[in-house]
């Protein structure tokens, strides 16, 4: 016997089935990028362009490496999932799913290549 | 309930059949910027990358990074990552239920195409 009714099932999950925590996971991730991303441009752009030995001491600030990190991280996860509506708004199926996967494996890879590269920085 | 036969949903509309306008020009390309990023996100971890390895591999990926191309990719990419973020914030607006009525969304609009622009000649000027 379910405890739950259908009603208490179904209430405030919509047609996607998780209610609205897709759409806030994007608002409150872009609010934070909107905080941290101007200032990781700010130091990459001041690394571009330099010797290997600045760009190095750059990145092994405490301050820009964890900043860079939170960059990466919350970022693709943001590109991830925006990049996972727009395939659900054109694709079905199969296509679908292997595309979502794709996106997800890629952004997966790009941070941890990422981290283990300030990590060996940054250490 | 949960178990509802299942129907072949409709997809987005195509773009063609609308006439363009200004929310709708800057509406797809904040999804256009936030894809395109990606290019921008790849060159720098694989330089970032690079400069752990050795002198050789750094010198490979700067001479990239620095050279027209590197340039071009850095430079859309300032400019993608402004336009994303003004768009977003507008799009963060819109979501407060405000700045819907048509005017305000195309002012909005040319202030995100605008914006962006400035922000990313600044950019330019301060790095």
């Amino acid at each position: 016997m379910r405890y739950l009714t259908d009603r208490k099932r179904a209430e405030g999950r919509g047609a996607s089935g998780r209610g609205t925590e897709h759409h806030w996971y994007m608002q409150a991730s872009a609010v934070v990028l909107a905080f941290m991303v101007p200032w990781f441009m700010y130091f990459f752009g001041v690394a571009l362009g330099s010797s290997r030995e600045t760009v190095l001491e750059i990145f092994a600030n405490p301050f820009i490496a964890i900043l860079s990190a939170l960059v990466l991280t919350v970022g693709m996860r943001h590109f991830a999932k925006g990049s996972q509506i727009m395939i659900e708004d054109y694709w079905r199926g199969t296509t679908r799913k292997i595309a979502i996967i794709a996106v997800f494996s890629l952004s997966y890879v790009v941070t941890a290549v990422g981290l283990f590269a300030l990590a060996r920085i940054a250490l | 309930m949960s178990e509802a036969k299942r129907v072949e949903r409709p997809l987005s509309p195509h773009l063609q059949i609308y006439r363009w306008h200004i929310p709708m020009l800057t509406s797809i390309l904040t999804r256009v910027t936030g894809h395109a990023l990606v290019a921008g996100v790849l060159l720098a971890v694989a330089w970032l990358l690079s400069a752990t390895i050795s002198d050789e591999a750094f010198e490979t990926m700067n001479g990239i990074v620095t050279c027209w191309f590197g340039d071009l990719v850095f430079t859309g990419t300032a400019w993608a990552v402004w336009y994303h973020l003004l768009a977003g914030l507008r799009h963060l607006y819109y979501d407060a239920g405000k700045g819907l009525d048509i005017p305000t969304a195309e002012k909005l609009g040319w202030g995100v195409i605008i914006g962006s622009v400035v922000m990313t000649v600044l950019t330019i000027l301060v790095v």
